[in-house]
């Protein structure tokens, strides 16, 4: 029941770790008192850059960002899915502090659910249009987090990691052996969004990425307000509180299964329309694309740019997820680099732990959290 | 140890006039006859007092007493193994923490358990949250209750921090705030919660003289604004000046109830004193 008491510390050593902090302090100082001007500015300046990063008489200036290996429109799409997911499960393990192995199994779900209910090979052949079965996903995606989340979030921080984990290597194993589910053959035909130029040819297409990617661009941006609205409310409040003291929380009066409950709903729903997204692109989906790396690769973006911070989320999912397409075509000693991703990518993870544990733009709570650590380590008790 | 075993049945009682001091109020809080067990260590055995609206209740001994596991009874921590605690007449039994707070009952913590990495206006926030009612949606979509809520939780917030004296670090993170400071945000936050009980556990632990002055003067005006308080304090001389009634406990049983005067005599309490040093650190 009972946690020490932290006692405040005065002393405070400047290590190279806190002039660091102090450098990254002090950005973040100077952007909340910028003028509410120059930081619309350059907020709509980042935003214009991404908006126009498709296209090739854009990017064909920007030296070596663009990938040698493959489609960088392609890549982008890839790239932005992850972000949107990372958003998603920040709220889960950042905000509300929720140990989620298994996120990706709500992609899972959000896709299979587009499948299903559009594709002509679906055994059930409703094929209704893509637009009208994102809300469904979703619908269907936020249940399954419900119904997951109702007898494990009772139950604290191991077990729930256990248990996330099981529900997306379900999943799996269903998408891969259901006839239901269609296996490797998969549900071909999916359609695409709906919409057409003036001269009659659609907007969403097979070969060009770009408004696919500018429609994930323009969802991030509404689902990152929403996520700010929520945490910047009596729910993140709430969210906040159960990852600092669970107990504190419920006796200050927060109804921590239900918030928890909400985290978790919220995080799938995003989740599920990632997986819709996915779904009306690829116009394909059988079971490779849900493999259990997947969830890790997201819970490692997420605490990579450094949890519980919307815009370490974002900057976390996209790195990641750009660094893992990077290395496709590059060889070095004979050997494709790509094919080495996952190795490379852990090896990255294990040097962050080392020298930047926090994560790369920590939430300010977090990054507090890890310097105490230290220093209890330094201190002793 | 033995000569307490021997009338179980019996409960302390050389407290009556304790009762009558205070004949026609109402009770709040009643402690029925509770018992509570960790495996082989009787934490609290028959325990049995009453709390009425309004008044300043002490419950002292030594450390090992089971006065913080009372607390934590009463808060719905720990389920009593036998007895029942009835707050405003309901049973405590089978409510849930949260509930608990929302029908009155607000606590502090021995070991300070603030939420380190919010500011101490959100740690304030949290509290008034309680019976705050902006829905997910409502937050989601900033829809009016949520501008409403929002806008009167941070005024009371404000007005907390300022009661409590610390409303100049109202944006300053509860991990960086001072020994003292923190002790205070942790009552400015169990005050938003609009409690009609206040439970402090050892708030004046760790304080020097002039501060446990100032604390005291703090506890009076919660009372007056119409508080009634249960303050948890192993310092005799400190509850002498501020509580109306007193109950002491010894190895969980209640060994004496009654004013600070009847108590300090008490040659129980004397004896269960004796040896043990104020630890006025
Ligand atoms: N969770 C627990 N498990 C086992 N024993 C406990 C627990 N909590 C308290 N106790 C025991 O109960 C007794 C009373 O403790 P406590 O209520 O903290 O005393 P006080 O607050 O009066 O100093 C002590 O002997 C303590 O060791
Ligand atoms: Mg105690």
């Amino acid at each position: 029941m009972t946690t020490t008491v932290n006692p405040p510390s005065p002393e405070q050593r400047e290590g190279l770790r806190d002039r660091l902090r102090h450098g990254r302090e002090a950005v973040a100082q100077r952007w909340h008192h910028a003028p509410r001007w120059v930081r619309w500015v350059l907020l709509a300046a980042v935003i214009v850059f991404f908006y126009a990063l498709p296209n090739k008489e854009f990017y064909q200036y920007l030296g070596p960002i663009p990938t040698p290996g493959a489609n960088f429109t392609q890549v982008l799409f890839t790239v932005s899915i992850y972000v949107l997911m990372a958003v998603g499960l920040n709220i889960v393990v950042g905000f509300a502090g929720l140990l989620d192995l298994g996120y990706f199994g709500f992609f899972a779900v959000g896709a299979y659910t587009v499948a299903v209910l559009t594709s002509p090979s679906s055994d059930i052949k409703t094929l209704w249009p893509w637009l009208l079965v994102v809300p469904i996903a979703i619908a269907l995606t936020m249940v399954s987090g419900v119904m997951l989340g109702t007898p494990t979030l009772r139950l604290r921080g191991d077990y729930l990691a256990l248990v996330t984990l099981g529900f997306a290597e379900m999943i799996r194993i269903a998408a891969v052996s259901s006839p239901f589910l269609k296996g490797q053959r998969g549900f071909n035909q999916i359609p695409h969004p709906p919409g057409q130029y003036t001269d009659g040819k659609p907007i969403f297409g097979v070969l060009d990425a770009r408004p696919y990617y500018w429609l994930v661009l323009t969802l991030i941006i509404v689902v990152v307000i929403g996520v700010r609205n929520l945490t910047h409310s009596r729910v993140g409040r709430a969210w906040i509180s159960i990852r600092e003291d669970e107990d504190a929380a419920q006796l200050m009066g927060v109804p921590t299964f239900k918030f928890k409950l909400w985290a978790f709903a919220a995080g799938a729903a995003i989740a599920g329309l990632a997986g819709a997204l996915f779904a009306g692109k690829q116009n394909f989906v059988n079971s490779q694309n849900f493999e259990l790396l997947n969830s890790i690769i997201i819970l490692a973006a997420v605490i990579f740019g450094g949890s519980g911070n919307i815009v370490g989320a974002i900057v976390g999912g996209g790195l990641v997820a750009y660094m893992i397409e990077r290395f496709r075509g590059i060889e070095l000693f004979g050997v494709e680099l790509y094919e080495y991703r996952f190795l490379f990518f852990g090896l990255v993870l294990v040097v962050m732990m080392i020298f930047r544990p926090q994560g790369l733009i920590p939430n300010r709570r977090r990054a507090a959290e890890f310097k105490d650590r230290r220093k209890e380590v330094t201190v002793g008790e | 140890m033995s000569e307490t075993e021997q009338k179980p049945a019996v409960p302390a009682q050389a407290t009556a006039p304790a009762v009558e001091a205070v004949p026609d109020r109402e009770p709040l809080l009643e402690v029925d006859r509770v018992t509570l067990r960790f495996g082989g260590v009787v934490a609290l055995n028959e325990v049995d007092f009453t709390l009425y609206k309004g008044e300043i209740l002490g419950l002292i001994g030594p450390n090992g007493a089971g006065k913080t596991t009372c607390f934590n009874a009463m808060t719905g921590i720990y389920q009593p193994t036998e007895g029942e605690i009835r707050f405003r007449g309901e049973k405590i039994a089978g409510k849930k923490r949260h509930q608990i707070t929302r029908s009155g009952m607000a606590r502090t913590f021995q070991n300070i358990r603030l939420f380190p990495e919010m500011t101490a206006q959100e740690n304030v926030l949290v509290g008034a949250d309680a019976h705050h009612k902006t829905s997910v949606i409502s937050a989601l979509l900033r829809l009016p209750r949520y501008w409403k809520e929002e806008r009167a939780g941070r005024e009371k917030a404000e007005r907390l921090l300022e009661f409590v004296g610390i409303r100049h670090r109202m944006h300053e993170f509860a991990r960086n705030l001072s020994y003292g400071e923190q002790r205070r945000l942790e009552i400015a936050r169990a005050l938003a919660t609009d409690p009609v009980l206040l439970c402090l556990d050892e708030p004046a632990a760790g304080f020097n003289p002039a501060e446990k002055e100032e604390l005291l003067q703090l506890i009076r005006q919660i009372r007056d604004t119409g508080v009634t308080v249960l303050l948890i304090e192993h310092d005799m001389r400190l509850v002498m000046g501020v509580t109306d009634r007193i109950v002491v406990l010894e190895f969980g049983k209640k060994i004496a109830e009654g004013l600070p005067a009847e108590v300090r005599d008490d040659p129980k309490v004397i004896a269960a004193y004796l040896g043990v040093p104020d630890d006025a650190a």
